[in-house]
């Protein structure tokens, strides 16, 4: 098992803006609450918070108990194209959030929704309203593969410590 | 967490979803029934409003026709056109001279009408080149562009051409901050906080002609100068600002610039700043600019390098400029029609501060200060504050007004328009844009007497609003209504470049004073030919001048003979036609460089240096008449060595 980088603790995700992310959750709910009146609709009954939205469910995402070496080596290769300029793989935001931690606090499904399908979660997900009101930046599409998603996934778990 | 082995997600052959970006959540707009009505424009009428458009990176400005949205002229400012021949022709090429040398391409942003009164007088409409510096003042009786300003000791001309309520002043605000041009600019970038400087210019413009002067600079503190608007009836006199960067960050400022809750508004006084200046209390500083003037006379332009400007320091002549802390990063920083508030739209902020002029006064009399930033007295945020627009969406940007006290502001992020009260700033109505608001323009928004009737959006993104045509789309703007309670989306119009800031005035104002064409007899251009009887080629040693004439439908001369390898021909063409809309074009085969394109009256020059022995033809390329395709003729190109003498002919059997 290749121990290539000692990895770089936890917290937030793609969705949550904020920095070191413990107090994420009392911050999402304020922002969320702060959402500009103008974002009615933020009911959203068909929309599953733990799913997202998107091709991907609990069923069809297989998660091992230990890391793909493979899929990590092309996962890190698409992060560092299409995914690096904007995140760091720290609990620092750059432009969006910093990855650590971020398998910890989603599912496997809704990462992958997510970075596939952003922009209708954009409109629907709370958590993801939220961190727009601290980005200020939609999370453009960067037009991954079902492959690269889940290889990005990958080497997020990776990158949160799962051996 | 779930332990299972590893295998791939299946592949389910679901294409992707569609790449629709940054759609409001409404997006079930459905356009008022009556919106067709609203706009359309009957066949040979004329539309009510002039709307002059930012053409952003493409360097020009635009102008289109409301309510219908027709495309009504591409004016070439700053970048070559060939449709015009803007840029290429003799005449019009040191209209693109900088100190820099020949610039063909430029990004305008913001356009401004000229003023009186605080009104819109349908004179000219200025334009900002934000990278090379420059604002450009575009007549509009011919609307051309006539005359061009270089801005020294400025990198990024952003926070510009606003205006003063009379056009006293045409104002240029650096976006970057840069060492100042007479010092030793060969630091390390790093060294920000110490070399670099912001500076504000004030170009004068003269009253009667327009023209116009950098009559004073002053220098600042270095920070990004964004956006500004001029003080007018109770602030006349007084110039507003945003700033951003306080941080005075030199890397990476999407994250570096956006540290700081609050950046600033800043205030100059500049009728005191005018004190200083006729005081005597400006350094003269040696700088190079360049300054261009198109004459309708000689149909030429001429460039003139300036080696001086004035410079007012604020830090030393206390009394100038003060900070207002304005949450994160503002954009828009506008006046509303009274003078009495500047409306500060922080990008970044959650709220719209909206300040008070009388305020910021008893402010800085009683010295209500929050200390200083490099010298500069910062007054406390809650002493100029009238109060703030809560919740009013996300990432606004810029606000105009209409004539019933209501305010109206973009947000990018939250991709709307926010309609809001001046009286109590509470938010009114919202409509989503598609997509992504950047600024926003209400007829006569941002004079004393707004006109509004309509609100045009100009979006950053366009999507799907169009049919598609690769990679890159049309821009997009989009009209509404804003006569009643609620506003109501009537059109989608396509722009060109990217469409930032733009004005518009009603068409009264400008269309009876449009020139037709240019007189013949005022035409003082030095090789042009009033008349046929005037044609006539003249070898002086390589170059070779042909004084040529246009009328439908010939050329004269027609046939020339004796040009020879290695000289530069000089076609001087002057449309000898006096009526309206009948212009001719000129084009010779081989001509690397350009075509022309001459009004009825004018006379245009292109160069061009043949490259092959033989014959080239030539032939007018601006239809003109039922025997245009007639309207042609041939040059005969000789070796160098040849004995050819110069001749040249129309009609010899």
């Amino acid at each position: 098992m290749k121990k290539i980088f000692v990895i770089l603790t936890f917290a937030s995700i793609l969705y949550a803006c904020g920095g070191g992310e413990s107090k994420s959750e009392s911050k999402t709910e304020e922002a969320v609450e702060a959402t500009t009146e103008g974002s009615e609709g933020n009911v959203n009954p068909d929309y599953d918070p733990k799913r997202g939205e998107g091709k991907f469910t609990a069923e069809t995402v297989k998660i091992g108990a230990t890391i793909d070496a493979a899929m990590v080596t092309d996962g890190e290769k698409i992060q560092s194209v299409k995914c690096s300029a904007c995140h760091k793989l720290t609990d620092e935001k750059l432009v969006g959030p910093g990855w650590a931690g971020v398998t910890a606090r989603r599912n496997p499904e809704w990462i992958m929704n997510f970075i596939t399908n952003p922009d209708p979660m954009i409109d629907k997900d709370p958590v993801v309203q939220a961190s727009l009101e601290l980005c200020l930046v939609r999370m453009p599409n960067q037009s991954l593969t079902d492959d690269d998603a889940r290889h990005l996934l990958e080497f997020m778990r990776k990158n949160d410590g799962v051996k | 967490m779930k332990k299972n082995i590893i295998i791939l997600s299946s592949v389910i052959g679901l294409a992707m979803l569609s790449v629709v970006g940054c759609k409001p959540k409404n997006t079930s707009n459905a356009t008022s029934a009556d919106a067709a009505q609203k706009v359309y424009v009957a066949p040979g009428k004329y539309d009510e409003i002039y709307n002059f458009v930012s053409g952003g990176f493409s360097g020009q400005m635009s102008v289109y026709g409301i309510p219908s949205g027709r495309l009504l002229r591409v004016i070439p400012v700053f970048s070559q056109d060939p449709e015009k021949g803007w840029g290429y022709s003799e005449e019009t090429k040191p209209m693109m001279n900088t100190s820099h040398g020949f610039t063909p391409w430029d990004d305008l942003h913001h356009v401004q009408l000229s003023k009186t009164n605080g009104e819109a007088d349908g004179r000219w409409v200025f334009g900002n080149a934000n990278n090379t510096p420059r604002v450009a003042r575009i007549d509009l009786s011919t609307f051309r562009t006539q005359e061009i300003i270089e801005l020294p000791n400025s990198g990024g001309n952003h926070s510009s051409p606003f205006i003063t309520e009379n056009t006293e002043y045409v104002v240029a605000g650096t976006r970057f901050s840069v060492p100042m041009d007479d010092a030793n600019g060969d630091v390390p970038i790093n060294t920000y906080k110490e070399n670099f400087k912001g500076t504000l210019s004030f170009i004068s413009v003269g009253k009667e002609d327009g023209k116009m002067d950098i009559a004073f600079q002053i220098e600042c503190p270095g920070v990004n100068f964004d956006l500004s608007r001029a003080g007018k009836g109770v602030s006349h006199g007084w110039f507003f600002f945003s700033c951003y960067n306080t941080e005075q960050a030199n890397t990476l400022l999407e994250v570096n610039a956006s540290q700081k809750d609050k950046d600033f508004v800043m205030a100059v006084n500049w009728k005191k700043a005018e004190e200083y200046m006729k005081a005597g209390k400006g350094k003269k500083q040696a700088v190079r600019y360049a300054h261009n003037t198109y004459s309708e006379k000689t149909h030429t332009a001429t460039s003139e390098l300036k080696t001086e400007v004035l410079v007012l320091s604020a830090k030393e002549l206390k009394d100038i400029c003060y900070f207002i802390p304005c949450p994160k990063s503002p954009h828009g920083c506008d006046v509303s029609p009274t003078g009495e508030f500047i409306v500060a739209s922080g990008k970044l902020a959650a709220v719209i501060p909206v300040f008070s002029f009388d305020k910021i006064q008893k402010a800085i009399a009683a010295k209500s200060y929050d200390g200083e930033f490099d010298g500069i007295p910062v007054i406390k945020y809650e002493s100029a504050l009238q109060g703030e627009v809560k919740k009013p969406g996300l990432g606004p940007l810029h606000t105009e007004f209409d004539d019933n006290g209501n305010a109206y502001t973009s947000m990018f992020v939250s991709s709307e328009v926010v309609k809001w009260s001046l009286k109590d700033l509470k938010v009114l109505d919202r409509v989503p844009t598609y997509y992504s608001i950047g600024h926003l323009c209400v007829v006569g928004g941002d004079t004393k007497k707004p006109y509004g009737k309509y609100l045009i959006a100009y979006n950053k993104i366009t999507k799907d609003r169009y049919l598609p045509t690769g990679p890159e789309l049309s821009q997009s703007a989009q009209l509404f209504d804003i006569s009643g309670d609620k506003m109501k989306l009537l059109l989608d119009f396509p722009t060109i470049g990217e469409p930032h800031y733009a004005q518009a005035c009603l068409a009264s104002l400008i269309k009876d004073k449009s020139v037709k064409m240019f007189k013949i007899e005022e035409n003082s251009h030095p090789y042009v030919a009033k008349g046929e009887k005037e044609t006539k080629v003249v070898r002086e040693g390589k170059k070779v001048h042909v004084y040529m004439t246009a009328i439908r439908s010939h050329l004269s001369p027609d046939n020339i003979e004796g040009i020879k390898m290695g000289d530069e021909v000089y076609f001087h063409v002057t449309n000898l036609e006096q009526d309206w809309d009948v212009p001719h074009g000129f084009a010779i085969k081989g001509a690397s460089n350009a075509e022309l394109l001459i009004m009825p009256g004018e006379t245009q020059t292109l160069k061009w240096i043949p490259t092959k022995v033989g014959i080239s033809p030539m032939y007018c390329t601006d239809f003109c008449s039922a025997l245009h395709q007639e309207m042609q003729g041939y040059v005969r190109v000789s070796p160098a060595s040849s004995k050819v003498p110069i001749s040249f002919s129309l009609g010899a059997k």
